[in-house]
Formats: C-alpha cells, sequence, structure tokens
C-alpha cells in the first residue's frame, strides 16, 4: 500500500480518536478529500519540477507514533538555545511533553493546539483563524485532516513577550519510520511583539518524514520575529509549509537557517493585507552529501506602500542540489511597493547542483521591484590574499563563506540565536574559529 | 506649450492604429481548410518536393497528431481550430520571377507600402532580400552578387529542389521534428521559408533579409528558415513581418534553425510586427515560434528582436553552446499594448568548456497588455567556466499592464558564474522633472528615457534595421525618435 492510500485509510482510524462533532471536523474531512483527489505533487507540477519527493514517500510510515516517548533534559538540552529564559513548548513523536515544556496562560495563551481545539474559550479564536490562510495544495490539506496537535500561541493586544518562544519538535524513532504532521497557529494582536524560534529534531537513524503546517497572522502594528533552525540528521525529512497574514503596519521577519536534513522544502506565504506592512524573508543554507534544499517564497503585495526584502544565500558542497522559488506578485492596486529579492549561491563541488527560479509578477505600475540572482565561487584573489598572510585555505574559506552568510546573520535579533548559528556553521564548514574576530 | 504627459502618451497609444493593415488583392491560390495526411502530402507535391522530403512531412505530422497543445506560457487566448485554417496559400500570378520587371504591379505596391522598395533596395547595394507572402517565397534578389561569392540565398522549396544534401543534413537538428507543438505542425505543413548557406571563410558581403507577410484571410503563415553558417564564415541576417488588419486570429507558426560551425558567426535580427489585433483586443496574429541555434566551437550566434506586434506572442529564440569558447547573445525589446500579451524569452544551454552567454532583455507594457520575460540558463556539468549575464527590465505604464519574469536559472558546474538581474519600474517624475527643469518638455523626456531604456538593444541591431525598429518605438514614442 502506498502511503497516500495508507493515510487516506487511516483517517477512519484518527477519526475515532477526536471529537468529530466540533466544527474543526468538517475543515478536516474536507481537507482529505482534497488530499485523495490531488495526491503528493509530482514532478510535473510547476512549484515541483525540481524537487522528487519519490524517495522520501517510499518508506513505511507509521502514521500514529506509540504514545509515550520519555526523553531526559540533560540529553537533548543541545537542541535547545538554552541559555536564554524561554517559554518552551516540546513535543516528542507528535505527543506534547510536559516535562520539558514551560508553557503560560498568563496574560497570554502559549499552550496547545489540542487544547485549543477542545476547549470552549478558544472557541473563537479558532474559528477566526484556524485553517484560513493555509492553502488548498495536497500536502497543506494533509496536514489539515490530521491537525490535532502543534503549538498554540495567542498574544493580546499591546503585550510585549519578554522572552522568547521555544517550540521544538523530537522523533525517538522507536518505530521503524515516523511521519509527523504538527499544526501550529499564532495569533498576535495590536501593538503586540513576540519572538519564536522553532526547530525540528530525529534522535534516530530512522526515517523521518515531517509536514508541518503554521499558520500566524499578525494583527495591526504587531511584530513578529520567527526563526526556523533547520540542522537535522540526514534521516529526517522536513516539508515546512508556513503562511503569514500581516494588517496593516505589523512586521514580520522569518529568517530560516537550513543546515541539515535529507529533503527540506520551505513553503513560506507573506499575504500583505493591509498598508504599510514590512516582510523579511532572510535564510542561510549550508549543504552537502546528497541533501536536498528547497525554499519556495511567495510575497503577495495585496495593498499599497508595502515593502518586501528577501535575501536568500546558499553555499552547495559534495552532491547536494538546492533550489529557490521565490515569487512576488505585486496586485493592481499595491501602488508604491517596494519589492526586494535577492539569491547569491556558491557552488563548491563539481556534483552540487542549484536550479533558482526568482519569479516577478507584477500588475501595478508605480512600483520599485528587483531581484538579483547570482552562482559563483570563493573569490581566487581573496583567498590568495588571506593565505599569504597566514591563514590556512580551510580557514580562509570559511571566512569567506561565512562573511558570505554574514548579511542573513546580521539581523538576527537574538544574540544567542546569532552565536548558535555561527557555531553550527563553523562544525558545517569543519574549522574551530569563531568568526567573532 | 500645451502640456504632453504620459497619460497623453497613454491615450496616443491606444488610439494608434496599425499601419499595416492593407490588404492586397493578389490572385492566390489557396488549399482547403483543414488538416490530413493528403494535406501534407498535397503540400508536398505542389512544392514538387522529393520523397524523403514528404515522408520527413508525414511523420511530423504523426508526431503532431499525438501532441497536446502547451498550456505553460502565461498567455490566455482562444485557442485555434487546427482543422479551420488553410495550410497553403499562395500568390498564383506566376511562381518564378527572373527579374523585379515580371513581379506582379500590386505586389510592388505591396512592397512600398511596407516600405521595402525593391527597386530602391536594389540601388542601395544594401540588402539581399528574400520576401515571402502568404508563406511563399516571390522575389529573392541580389542572386548573382551572392552565387558569385558561393553564398546560396534562396527560398526553402528552391533549395530542397537543388540543394538536397545540405537540406537533408541540417534540417531538423537544431529544432527536431518533435520537439514541441507548433514545431511539429511547421515541419508538417511548412510551404516555404527561406535558406541561406554561407561557404568556408566566406564573410556575407551583405544584409540577407526576409521579409513576410501574411495577406490571404483565414490562412495559417508556416515557413522555415535555414541558415547555415560553415567554418569561419560570417551572416547577419534579418527578419521582418506584418499582416493585414483582420478579425480573426490568424495562426503563425514559423521554425527558424541557425547552425554556425566552427568559428563562425551568425547574426539574426527580428523586426516582429504582425497584426496585434484592435484597441478592444479582436484579432491580431498569434505568433507561436520556435527559433534555435547551434554553436559548434569558437562559434558565435546573436539573436536580436523588436518585437512590437501580435496579439500572442509565444517566442524563446535560443542557443545550443555545443562547441568550446562558444558565444551566445540575445537582445530583445518586447512592446505590448491594448491586449497584447508576450511570452518571450530565450534558453542559453552550455554545453561546452569556456561558452558565454548575455541576455539583455527590456519589455515595455502598456494598455491592459501582459508582458513576460520566461528565460532559461542552464549550465551542464561538463561546461567548465561557463559564464552568464541576464539582465531583465521592465517599463510599465498606467496600472492595467502587467509585468512578469520567470528566470529558470540551472548549474550544475562549481566554476559557472552566473548574473541574473531584474528591474521593474515605471517613467519616474523626478526623471521628467529633470528634463523638464533643463527644458525638455514632457513628451521628448519620455521619449529620451524609453529611447534609454531600449537603447542597449536597438544598438545590436544592423544599421537598415535599426532605422525601422525606431520607427516602430515610435508608436510609443511618437515622432520624438531622433
Amino acid at each position: 500500500m502506498d502511503l497516500k492510500e495508507k493515510l487516506v485509510s487511516s483517517f477512519l482510524a484518527f477519526e475515532n480518536q477526536v471529537d468529530v462533532d466540533s466544527p474543526i471536523h468538517d475543515v478536516r474531512s474536507e481537507a482529505i478529500k482534497t488530499f485523495e483527489e490531488k495526491g503528493f505533487p509530482s514532478k510535473k507540477e510547476e512549484a515541483w519540477k525540481y524537487t522528487s519527493l519519490n524517495t522520501i514517500l517510499k518508506h513505511d510510515y507509521s502514521v500514529f507514533p506509540k504514545q509515550e516517548n520519555a526523553l531526559e533534559f540533560s540529553d537533548v538540552k543541545k537542541y535547545f538555545i538554552h541559555d536564554i529564559d524561554s517559554y518552551k513548548i516540546v513535543f516528542i513523536d507528535g505527543k506534547y511533553t510536559s516535562h520539558l515544556s514551560q508553557t503560560t496562560h498568563d496574560s497570554m495563551d502559549v499552550c496547545l493546539m489540542s487544547a485549543a481545539l477542545a476547549k470552549p474559550k478558544y472557541r473563537l479564536v479558532i474559528e477566526n483563524y484556524f485553517n484560513k490562510i493555509a492553502t488548498k495544495d495536497s500536502l497543506s490539506s494533509l496536514n489539515t485532516a490530521f491537525s490535532s496537535e502543534g503549538a498554540y500561541i495567542h498574544i493580546p493586544k499591546n503585550k510585549l513577550v519578554e522572552k522568547p518562544i521555544q517550540i521544538i519538535h523530537f522523533a525517538t524513532g522507536n518505530e521503524s519510520a515516523v511521519m509527523l504532521q504538527p499544526r501550529n497557529l499564532i495569533v498576535v494582536d495590536e501593538n503586540s511583539h513576540v519572538q519564536i524560534i522553532e526547530r525540528h529534531q530525529s534522535l534516530t537513524d530512522n526515517p523521518v518524514l515531517t509536514n508541518s503546517v503554521t499558520e500566524i497572522y499578525a494583527n495591526k502594528r504587531a511584530i513578529v520575529d520567527y526563526y526556523k533552525v533547520q540542522n537535522d540528521n540526514e534521516n529526517a525529512s522536513l516539508i515546512d509549509n508556513t503562511f503569514i497574514n500581516q494588517k496593516q503596519e505589523s512586521v514580520a521577519s522569518v529568517h530560516t537557517f537550513s543546515f541539515g536534513g535529507k529533503l527540506t522544502r520551505n513553503n513560506l506565504n507573506f499575504f500583505q493585507n493591509g498598508e504599510r506592512i514590512d516582510s523579511t524573508l532572510k535564510g542561510v543554507t549550508i549543504i552537502g552529501n546528497k541533501q536536498h534544499v528547497d525554499h519556495n517564497t511567495l510575497v503577495h503585495h495585496i495593498e499599497p506602500n508595502c515593502e518586501s526584502h528577501q535575501d536568500y544565500k546558499g553555499i552547495f558542497g559534495d552532491s547536494a542540489t538546492g533550489v529557490f522559488n521565490g515569487k512576488v506578485i505585486v496586485n493592481k492596486e499595491a501602488q508604491k511597493t517596494n519589492a526586494f529579492q535577492a539569491n547569491n549561491n556558491i557552488l563548491i563541488s563539481d556534483k552540487a547542483s542549484i536550479n533558482t527560479k526568482p519569479q516577478l509578477e507584477i500588475f501595478a505600475d508605480d512600483v520599485k521591484c528587483s531581484h538579483g540572482c547570482t552562482i559563483g565561487q570563493l573569490d581566487e584573489s581573496a583567498m590568495f590574499y588571506m593565505r599569504s598572510r597566514g591563514i590556512p585555505e580551510k580557514e580562509a574559506k570559511a571566512l569567506l563563506m561565512y562573511a558570505f552568510s554574514n548579511n542573513v546573520l546580521s539581523s538576527v535579533k537574538i544574540p544567542e540565536i546569532k552565536q548558535r548559528i555561527t557555531k553550527i556553521i563553523a562544525t558545517k564548514l569543519g574549522v574551530k574559529i569563531g568568526f567573532d574576530l | 506649450m500645451s502640456k504632453y504627459t504620459e497619460d497623453d502618451l497613454r491615450e496616443e497609444l491606444k488610439t494608434k492604429e496599425y499601419e499595416y493593415g492593407f490588404y492586397t488583392d493578389i490572385q492566390s491560390d489557396t488549399f482547403p481548410v483543414g488538416l490530413n495526411e493528403d494535406i501534407v502530402r498535397a503540400i508536398s507535391k505542389k512544392k514538387e518536393e522529393p520523397e524523403w522530403m514528404t515522408n520527413w512531412r508525414l511523420e511530423s505530422y504523426r508526431h503532431w497528431e499525438q501532441m497536446i497543445e502547451p498550456e505553460w506560457a502565461n498567455v490566455n487566448y482562444v485557442k485555434p481550430d487546427f482543422q479551420g485554417i488553410s495550410y497553403y496559400s499562395a500568390p498564383n500570378s506566376k511562381p518564378k520571377y527572373d527579374s523585379l520587371d515580371e513581379v506582379d504591379p500590386e505586389l510592388l505596391e505591396t512592397f512600398k507600402k511596407l516600405g521595402i522598395s525593391l527597386d530602391e533596395q536594389k540601388k542601395l547595394a544594401g540588402v539581399a532580400m528574400d520576401v515571402v507572402i502568404d508563406s511563399v517565397s516571390v522575389a529573392t534578389t541580389f542572386k548573382k552578387t551572392l552565387s558569385e561569392k558561393g553564398i546560396i540565398f534562396c527560398s526553402i522549396s528552391e533549395a530542397i529542389r537543388k540543394h538536397p544534401e545540405l537540406v537533408k543534413k541540417y534540417i531538423g537538428t537544431v529544432v527536431p521534428q518533435k520537439d514541441n507543438f507548433y514545431a511539429a505542425l511547421n515541419s508538417a505543413v511548412f510551404s516555404d521559408g527561406s535558406f541561406c548557406y554561407i561557404p568556408k571563410g566566406v564573410r556575407c558581403p551583405m544584409e540577407l533579409s526576409t521579409y513576410f507577410r501574411i495577406n490571404q484571410a483565414g490562412t495559417g503563415q508556416f515557413e522555415r528558415t535555414l541558415v547555415i553558417a560553415d567554418k569561419g564564415s560570417y551572416v547577419s541576417y534579418l527578419e521582418g513581418c506584418t499582416a493585414p488588419s483582420r478579425d480573426e486570429n490568424q495562426l503563425h507558426a514559423a521554425v527558424v534553425e541557425l547552425i554556425a560551425l566552427d568559428d563562425a558567426e551568425i547574426k539574426y535580427s527580428t523586426v516582429q510586427n504582425w497584426y496585434p489585433g484592435n484597441a478592444e483586443g479582436k484579432g491580431g496574429v498569434y505568433n507561436f515560434v520556435t527559433k534555435r541555434g547551434l554553436c559548434e566551437t569558437n562559434a558565435k550566434i546573436s539573436w536580436t528582436q523588436v518585437e512590437t506586434g501580435s496579439a500572442i506572442t509565444w517566442k524563446y529564440p535560443s542557443c545550443i553552446l555545443k562547441g568550446d569558447n562558444s558565444v551566445g547573445e540575445f537582445y530583445s525589446i518586447a512592446v505590448t499594448n491594448n491586449f497584447q500579451q508576450a511570452d518571450t524569452g530565450t534558453k542559453m544551454v552550455h554545453l561546452g568548456k569556456n561558452t558565454k552567454s548575455t541576455i539583455i532583455s527590456k519589455g515595455i507594457s502598456a494598455g491592459k497588455s501582459q508582458n513576460s520575460y520566461r528565460g532559461l540558463v542552464q549550465i551542464h556539468s561538463r561546461a567548465d567556466n561557463a559564464r552568464n549575464f541576464s539582465q531583465c527590465d521592465s517599463l510599465l505604464m498606467g496600472n492595467e499592464c502587467g509585468a512578469h519574469t520567470f528566470p529558470y536559472i540551472e548549474a550544475k558546474n562549481k566554476t559557472a558564474q552566473i548574473e541574473h538581474e531584474a528591474t521593474t519600474s515605471k517613467i519616474g517624475e523626478d526623471q521628467i522633472f529633470y528634463c523638464n527643469q533643463r527644458g525638455i518638455d514632457t513628451e521628448k523626456a519620455i521619449a529620451l528615457i524609453v529611447n534609454g531604456f531600449s537603447k542597449e538593444v536597438l544598438n545590436k541591431l544592423p544599421m537598415e534595421f535599426a532605422v525601422e525598429a525606431q520607427k516602430l518605438l515610435e508608436i510609443s514614442l511618437e515622432g520624438s525618435v531622433g
């Protein structure tokens, strides 16, 4: 039985576990139908031209992981940004684990999707926001159909959340292969500010497939700062679908750091539903071996006077492949839009490859839109300069690559994350220098 | 001084009529509508073709039957009814002309209207011409001068009869019969086109030129051009097109194949001005063209195009850089107005080492038109030190038009150096103000800016064509190009 059939038939089993009378269940039933119709995307679809899911779909994933899998904090401490105080929502094999987490209901809600879906006091928010901006493509629909657990964050008006929120998903691999479908909902009301860090980590050599959907609502003048750290092991694959709806004068930024995983696909979608909005999408990708990272971004400018900034850097070694597919749509009404998109890549091996497609679709005339894209190598004269001053080849290379990705790092607002990323980059490049020269 | 604003310009663009929309009443010989194997055979017979050609056409036809029309382009249109058009139409006065004096005077009148008096051309000693009306080549000038150098420049039907070895060797090598839907259709039914062969080491002394015109109603034009530049030779080739104004959509599906052998250079320029349809978007030519060139070692192919006409344009002149050190270039200006839709760009396929390609594409959209750039830069794993530079800029006039870019960049070699840049903007008020301040009125200022915007491409056109291209741009610049 292939994975699609398996998923469709396990939906019946899933119905036994959840409350089928809630209005959410209609959404789920609708979604499974959409998935059944469309199936997994194939390379024939334009958006999946350069990424094939075939190799990761052939495993026999268990859709409902066994219930309890305990982890000791000391074993997984290194996956947290542990040197800062933060709220934590931690899941092990898709199940919430309270002893690693730190949630709150004190003047805001940082808690669980399962609770939010079940309890009446969240009903209004769920009705207004759940599955409202996620697109109806097959993978998001699949997630919607099985949506039951994930992070639920609701920040009310005029609230500055002092500490960041970490959302971490662990896969323990006690099963042979596991498929996880976390569903996150983040609502940030007027004038509020929040910082969120998301990470998916597999602790096993068994294959793990995560198909995650995150919906983020940044209301009037809200500030949302989101970091995705993707440094998973090489049997773990991630399909991340993130949808961000922005209201007027809100500021949202998403930084994606992709260093690991077998296949990583980031579908990042921004919808600007208001004036004077600012959106930032940045990413650093450094991969090797046979890894594959695909960034698929969309910024939809719907109203006037908005800005968007995209900056993706990629370094590809060994037989790694990279894909960047960035799309900017400017509606007819969205005059005075400022949209900027850049994608720079370095290939450091003969077998590595990169496919990039920066797209602009513009229907308004009074706009400034530009995109730039480059593929190149490390500058030999710069290498020579450093080597002639006694810096070994490896370190010199690492320095250049770090400098190359520094543009993205410089806008990271949590210093601890910046340090952590710098460290990961150093490990990735196999050097012991700290770059804080 | 009355103030000339961008709105006035837009208004003018809207109302400006298609100048070449006349119809010449020439008796012509038209096939019944529809397409089947018999029609393909009949076309082949009419052209007195040898059997291998007939079979080649039939093979293409069979492929075509299996294919479906592509839908990926960013254009919306009513699909043509392929059984509703006539696949062959020829002026039937007299098939062959030995000198211009024998040419039907009506035909000469047509050329005069087109602004290409053959007489004048002859005296100016500038351009050798092949004129194709409704699919059939009617006149080729300067044959004698060219043949002294060993250059073959004639209609493709003549080439099939007189130089079958060359045609057989090269036709379909760059654009295979089953390359795509329209190429397959063209391979089956092409009625005429130009053929050009430049022998080893010869530098063609003049510009070669073909003029295409669709005259008859309800016909499709399917011409095939084959240009072969043998080792070390050089040729500059020009192509121009017009059609009468008609309410129905006419189909134009051409195939152009260029072959540049070692050290050869081909420069191919097009001024495309098919009837774009009226201001309400009715009528106009569907222009579905496959153009591709193959570069051997050290060869160079340069495409320059000025696209102002056609209701729908679907055209991607491409270069396959097969030989080491070969060079591919693509310079394009695409102007769309009213309800025109253009999806145009190029493919640069780098196979050889040290290959270089340059892409400069300028899109100007006005009215309710949609203008897309779609390009592919592909660096294969053995193409060491490949270099590409792409730049596509769009200028928008009015807020009902759209400009889109779809660049595909695929690199499989670490030594590749690729740059891609794209910008979209309108004519800035500050730019106009700057000009006004220095005593340049708004009309001139707009002209100046649009001209500057397209200059990089206009400069690449040969002299004879640059003049005409500027004339065409006048549609948007109105009397201020100088």
